[in-house]
């Protein structure tokens, strides 16, 4: 019998501790196929972030070290200068990432490390229950935003894409979601192209992937990817924000 | 064959931690420890190492735990208010049994405080150098000699126990000159079948981390931990003593302070007063039986430190409280002077000489 779909050979066995319809496990295994499609599993290093993708170390079959909340990237730095031909990335929600790792994301960007960030985006800090992230949307009500997110007095949502398209040390940054079968196609593209500028040594690359929370979102799966993509889409669009290798009018800002 | 020169302490450290292996070096600027990095910046590129200076002192620690979990030797180095700013990965560093060198030029405080010497984190570095049950080594040398020599040691020392190792210095150290002999250029370092640096066909996937969601599975890890340090109490704990065969006041000091300690000591001595020193030079572990040994015929013990008096409960503990220990000291950057040690011995020996 012909086998037309089998998991990731850089996916163990350890059943995923995600929620029903968080399309986290989704995203690892583009990340999984991704890795090794390009052939290097075996030299390859996950950072787990704090958040609900900390125990990421579990589910993949490569090297995997767990890092301190938003310090990542900072990690990533000191794994990829100690062993240049490790394929490193970090794996990082949009609190770890966008709020208290803000300078580690930012500065390992200014620095162009030739690292891959995986940006996770679904609008609330999931693991520790439902709190305002840097990215909720205006309006939206979380554990800390009961009466919806107060833009006068909780601020407004951070775009990071276009926020590290600006700075000349970013090699590519693309954001993409896993909605349905056109945009995981899509968003595998994309994560496939980081590791390859990665493997090419061109830089810095990250790929922001919008992402869904039923359980925090008091939504059900198919309802939370309809959230999504009536909400999220036009506050954070599609696209790609940076690529060095694209003449400057292709690229969308 | 060996080297000497003449350095200031801080750059003595940033040579002799290349001599050690380490070709990682993650910085941020602050004084007074600047020339470790300014030295690194300028040395490393010359031997193939790497320097970087952070974003700030969270992500430098954050690079030294990554480089150290990739199986390298790496070190950071700051001054007091950066070491605060450590503490969280420090923790993540020792939970994660990772081996690297974390260097300590103290400077007064507490806050921004100011840029003179002093030996005011005593606590933190032995007691709470980060949230949770753990320790990291801890060194204190006192002259550049020692500078370029703990740092040597601290790193085979953090290699061969996986955990961190500080090097407890303070500003008078690190801007002082004087000379120094560097041993030869490591080349042999230790293998690290644990580091995740790619499996390259060679074995399966190695995981580091400090996630136990299982708090039987914590303390197991905490409790095998805890029988290592006692292990390391017994063979690594140092201090160096000097004319207390027969001293009736032993004075305890440790860094800066044992240097002004000691010519203290000689003075009293002058005068007749049998005095002596202990110098601590592993602040953790402490040398708890060569000062219960030294202070053995000893009517007193004083302490001197350019703190608060932070290390009195250390050596009350270690001599269990069978005679008197008085503190001199000053802090804030005041440094202690001779005389007023002296002083101090005299009022101790009934003041009459």
């Amino acid at each position: 019998m012909a086998v037309v779909y089998e998991k990731s050979a850089a996916l163990t066995d350890v059943p995923l501790s995600y929620c029903p319809g968080c399309t986290h496990g989704i995203i690892h295994k583009l990340v999984a196929e991704s890795i090794v499609e390009l052939g290097v599993q075996d030299r390859a290093v996950g950072i787990a972030p704090v958040g609900c993708a900390v125990m990421a170390y579990d589910f993949f079959d490569f090297d995997m070290i767990q890092a301190p909340h938003g310090r990542a990237p900072a990690v990533a730095t000191g794994i990829k200068r100690a062993v240049p031909d490790t394929i490193v990335f970090t794996y990082q929600g949009d609190g770890d990432l966008a709020a208290i790792g803000t300078a580690e994301t930012v500065h390992s960007a200014t620095r162009g490390e030739n690292i891959v960030i995986i940006f996770v985006n679904n609008a609330i800090y999931g693991m520790t229950g439902g709190q305002m992230a840097p990215t909720t949307l205006v309006g939206q009500v979380t554990q800390t935003t009961p009466y919806g997110r107060d833009a006068a007095t909780q601020g407004f949502p951070v775009r990071v894409c276009e926020m590290l398209a600006t700075l000349d040390g970013v090699q590519y940054a693309e954001r993409v979601t896993v909605t349905d079968i056109p945009a995981i196609r899509n968003a595998k593209r994309a994560i496939k192209k980081a590791f390859q500028n990665q493997i090419d040594g061109k830089g810095f690359s990250i790929v922001e992937v919008l992402s869904t929370c039923p359980t925090n979102w008091g939504l059900s799966p198919v309802e939370a990817l309809d959230w999504l993509k009536a909400n999220m889409i036009p506050q954070y669009p599609l696209g790609v924000f940076k690529d060095k290798e694209v003449s400057a009018q292709d690229v969308r800002v | 064959m060996a080297e000497r020169a003449l350095m200031k302490g801080n750059e003595a450290l940033a040579e002799a931690s290349i001599r050690a292996g380490c070709r990682h070096f993650f910085g941020y600027p602050i004084t007074p420890q600047t020339e470790v990095s300014a030295y690194m910046a300028k040395r490393m590129p010359k031997v193939g190492g790497v320097f970087l200076q952070a974003e700030s002192e969270m992500a430098a620690i954050s690079m030294v735990m990554g480089a150290a979990a990739a199986g390298v030797r790496a070190m950071t180095s700051s001054s007091s208010p950066g070491i605060s700013l450590k503490a969280e990965v420090i923790s993540y560093i020792a939970a994660c049994d990772l081996p690297c060198v974390i260097v300590n030029i103290q400077r007064g405080s507490p806050g921004v405080g100011g840029i003179q010497p002093a030996q005011s984190d005593y606590n933190q570095a032995t007691k709470a150098p980060g949230h949770g049950d753990f320790h990291m080594l801890v060194y204190a040398p006192s002259t550049v000699q020692e500078m370029a020599d703990t740092v040597v040691r601290a790193f085979d020392t953090a290699d061969k126990y996986r955990m961190p190792a500080m090097i407890l210095g303070d500003g008078l150290l690190g801007q002082m000159m004087e000379p120094v002999e560097f041993p030869e250029m490591r080349t042999n370092m230790p293998e690290k079948p644990w580091a995740i640096n790619g499996m390259r066909g060679k074995r399966p996937k190695n995981v580091i981390n400090s996630l136990y969601l299982r708090p039987e599975e914590l303390e197991r890890t905490i409790i095998e931990r805890f029988a290592r340090y006692d292990e390391i109490a017994k063979e690594h704990a140092q201090a160096e003593t000097y004319l207390t065969g027969d001293a009736d006041i032993v004075v305890v000091a440790y860094g800066a302070a044992a240097r002004i300690a000691r010519s203290g000591v000689d003075a009293a001595r002058s005068q007749g007063i049998k005095a002596g020193l202990v110098r601590p030079v592993t602040l953790w572990p402490f040398p708890n039986a060569i000062i219960k040994e030294s202070a053995r015929h000893a009517g007193n013990i004083l302490v001197v430190e350019m703190s608060m008096g932070q290390m009195v409960p250390d050596v009350k503990l270690a001599v269990e409280c069978a005679l008197p220990v008085h503190f001199f000291g000053h802090t804030g950057g005041v440094v202690p002077t001779p005389p007023e040690v002296l002083e101090q011995i005299k009022a101790l020996s009934g003041g009459v000489v």
